[in-house]
């Protein structure tokens, strides 16, 4: 406790480059953008694969193999190779991270839906685009919502790691901290991190309230 | 009209779902396709809608090839109900009934007048245009099913065993709502289900499948009670086929006018009444013309009125509506063997003795033996 | 980028860090599995355990696994196996217990409704019936588990105990790829090891499931 009072109590950690402030919008950068192109490419195939029913297997395979990838090692590997000039590299690895979340929901989501529901929307008359964008997706929604929470928390949460090669983020205050015994910065980032995971947590909650159908949801309108 | 010319589906592992079907399904009729599991029914179906594409042979929709047109374009154009309903759970009733005329660009609020017009046609509160399926009970979301393939007006509706996942009430009132619709509305109906009691009721005509996809039969459904072609379709329709028929047939009977009594008659009345007719079983009616039971002239006492005895239970039915099946079961609800004929209102018009039923079955049986086989 | 003679000459320190990464990776999910059962089934035997437990594990998830590793150093110390271990126990505790209520949950009701009606008491019907029933799903979360946890205990290196991950600080700090490569293989080497044996301890514990499937 007395450590978490003299971390946040401390105004230099306030203000300037390296303060919480600054700090936390580093940090939520560069795991946005993580997130961002995780589900850039992970929706789509997964949309697709789900759709389509092809390669499967792939995605089956590749996503478990995917969660074995130590982020950590994939980093510094890379910024040894590449170089920490900017960003991109750093984000391979959590990008990496995000996208089997993101793609095996996606997919289990798209593949899950009722045949009899597919089977109506084609006797309708729907095309195939019309059935996946009108009808798959908006059902399958909070599988899709709950890959991308999932992601979106390993990100954050990971994304500490990348202090370790020189990057920003709330990482700096543990990383540094453990490097110079001051176990106050260190817990103090620590918390910080935790408390962005939960408020990631909360922010998809509420994405999934207002993006979700209550039909599928089954929440009840009172009226 | 819908013409099945020599259709075949083979899968890719040899099994041959639908085997050189040939079939006439007539504009503004329902045509059920009824079979065990494995017969193509669904199949056939489903091939009409492109589905499932034929490996051979050709549909014709009112002349026209349907393998000729696109299929989605093609699917607007006809209804199609399933069992589980497949309601798009995301969407409102209301918008789930407007999908088809929200395809074809209907403007938004033509489509949902269209689609609350259709709500309370099928037998639905509107007050359930707002809601999701999934506040609906299974009877009212398979209502649903039909007002939404009812929408864009189309004139063919296919229905795949559309009322078989609910129970035995509800479907009963399914049924009859679905007649009534088709009194007004004259589409041209195919209906897949397995139960040969739902396809004798609602089929002008009734295919029947075998397993393998041939066609064993297709016949209006007295006929097809009346003379099966051979013993897989005779089996097919099961026990009670001689009741069953005498629904097609509708209750001709002669009337007797002469044996009823007033309730408030005197019991020197109703004997004088029974002398006179040379039967002793009377029918007893009310003021307001209704029956109230049957009297047994052999059995009365020595004085009093027709209020003092113990009327026995008595049937109806409606001359010149009802079918031969309605009267013989009022028949066989009395102790007198007659049953009480009545006008629309449940005015006694007439008693149908039990003479004059035995006489009417025995004539069906006999007509049954000069058609059947044939 | 790799230098083989480097593996050769530290091939027992390989070895070494090998050991520690699979003790600490896998008893967390042991350890995991004996808490997950008894707290799974008391979520399906008392309904109303199940949407606290499961928020409880939600949050433990999102926590980053340094910022617990760290939290835990006062307590556990610093380079200690039980620093890296606790926390990973909690991460594979969320994933395992909803794989336990799921599992029993996929116990069809006629199933379990005949087994009572047979006369058998709630423990045997347990052991006899809906634990066999629910292997799959739950050997599904074990799965994942594991496989994560192999990749978790790496992070572990960060205070001082991470297994294999020790490559990872080594390498960098020497500016030398070859013992970040090596680390890297061996940690996917030995997900996929662990995960190819727990699915065929899954086809040895549900032949009635293989049976279907080669039919």
């Amino acid at each position: 406790m007395n450590w978490l009072i003299e971390f946040f109590g401390d105004p230099d950690n306030w203000s300037g480059s390296s303060g919480i402030p600054f700090r936390l919008l580093e940090h939520l950068e560069f795991s946005a953008l993580a997130l961002l192109a995780a589900v850039v490419i992970a929706v789509p195939l997964g949309l697709w694969i789900g759709h389509t029913g092809r390669g499967a297997l792939f995605v089956v395979l590749s996503a478990n193999a995917a969660r074995a990838l130590p982020t950590l090692g994939l980093l510094v590997l890379i910024v040894l190779l590449v170089g920490v000039g900017t960003t991109l590299p750093v984000l391979i690895p959590l990008v990496a991270l995000a996208v089997p979340p993101i793609l095996v929901n996606t997919y289990e989501g798209i593949r899950g839906v009722d045949r009899d529901l597919r089977d109506a929307a084609y006797g309708m008359g729907l095309r195939g685009g019309q059935v996946l964008l009108r009808v798959l997706v908006p059902v399958a929604l909070p599988l899709i919502l709950l890959g991308m929470r999932i992601a979106a928390i390993q990100v954050v949460a990971t994304a500490t790691v990348a202090a370790y090669v020189g990057l920003g983020g709330l990482g700096r205050y543990i990383i540094d901290g453990l490097a110079t015994k001051d176990f106050a910065s260190t817990i103090g980032g620590a918390v910080l991190v935790a408390l962005l995971a939960l408020a990631v947590q909360t922010a998809f909650t509420l994405v999934n309230r207002v993006a979700v159908s209550p039909g599928v949801s089954r929440r009840v309108k009172v009226r | 009209m819908i013409t099945f010319e020599g259709v075949t589906k083979r899968y890719a592992d040899g099994t041959i779902a639908v085997n050189d079907l040939h079939l006439e399904v007539p504009t503004a009729e329902i045509t059920v396709l009824v079979g065990p599991s494995g017969c193509g029914k669904t199949t056939s179906l489903r091939m009409i809608n492109r589905m499932i594409d034929a490996t051979e042979g050709k549909i014709l929709l009112d002349g026209v090839d349907v393998r000729t047109i696109d299929p989605p374009t093609l699917r607007r154009g006809i209804g199609y109900v399933i069992q589980q309903a497949g309601l798009f759970p995301h969407r409102k009733i209301v918008d789930n009934v407007a999908t088809v005329p929200y395809l074809l660009g209907w403007d938004k609020s033509k489509a949902r007048a269209r689609a609350m017009e259709l709500l309370e046609r099928v037998g639905l509160d509107t007050a359930l245009a707002e809601r999701y399926p999934f506040q609906l009970s299974g009877g009212q979301q398979q209502r649903v099913g039909v007002a939404r393939a009812l929408a864009a007006d189309p004139p063919v509706l296919l229905m795949d065993e559309p009322f078989s996942a609910v129970d035995p009430i509800v479907r009963t009132s399914l049924q009859d709502e679905l007649l009534r619709l088709q009194s007004d509305l004259h589409k041209t109906i195919v209906f897949v289900t397995h139960d040969i009691d739902e396809a004798v009721k609602l089929g002008d005509r009734v295919a029947v499948l075998r397993v393998g996809g041939t066609l064993a039969q297709v016949a209006d459904p007295a006929t097809l009670l009346s003379a099966p072609a051979d013993d897989f379709v005779r089996e097919f329709l099961g026990r009670d086929r001689g009741i069953r028929r005498l629904s097609f047939v509708p209750a001709d009977l002669p009337l007797r006018t002469d044996l009823t009594v007033p309730d408030d008659a005197d019991i020197s009345k109703v004997a004088g009444v029974a002398a006179a007719s040379g039967l002793t079983w009377l029918a007893v009616v009310d003021s307001g013309g209704r029956p109230s039971g049957w009297v047994n002239a052999a059995d009365l006492p020595l004085s009093g009125t027709v209020a003092d005895l113990r009327l026995m239970p008595y049937g109806t039915f409606v001359a010149g509506r009802d079918s031969l099946r309605s009267a013989l079961d009022a028949a066989l609800l009395a102790p007198s063997g007659g049953a009480i004929a009545v006008d629309d209102e449940g005015r006694v018009t007439g008693v149908a003795t039990a003479g004059a039923l035995a006489a009417a079955t025995s004539g069906i049986a006999a007509e049954g033996v000069g058609t059947g086989r044939g | 980028m790799i230098r083989w003679d480097w593996i050769g000459r530290n091939l027992p320190e390989i070895r070494e860090l090998l050991g520690d990464h699979i003790v600490m990776a896998l008893l967390p999910i042991l350890l995991g599995l004996l808490i997950a059962l008894p707290l799974g089934l008391a979520s399906v035997r008392w309904r109303r355990l199940y949407q606290p437990t499961v928020g409880i594990m939600n949050v433990v998830y999102s926590l980053p696994s340094l910022a617990v590793f760290i939290v835990l150093i006062p307590i556990t110390g610093l380079a200690e196996q039980a620093t890296v271990i606790v926390p990973l126990t909690f991460y594979a505790l969320a994933v395992l217990i909803p794989s336990v209520v799921d599992g029993i949950a996929s116990v069809p009701t006629h199933v379990r409704q005949s087994a009572v009606a047979m006369g058998f008491g709630p423990m045997r019907r347990l052991l006899q019936v809906d634990l066999p029933i629910a292997v799959p799903v739950v050997l599904a979360g074990v799965r994942v588990a594991t496989v994560s946890s192999i990749s978790l205990v790496s992070v572990g290196a960060l205070v001082g105990r991470g297994g294999l991950g020790y490559l990872f600080i080594d390498g960098w700090q020497r500016q030398f790829p070859t013992p970040i490569v090596v680390g890297i293989v061996l940690i996917l080497l030995l997900a996929l090891a662990a995960d190819g044996l727990l699915v065929v301890a899954q086809r040895l514990l549900t032949p009635w499931a293989r049976a279907r499937s080669s039919a």
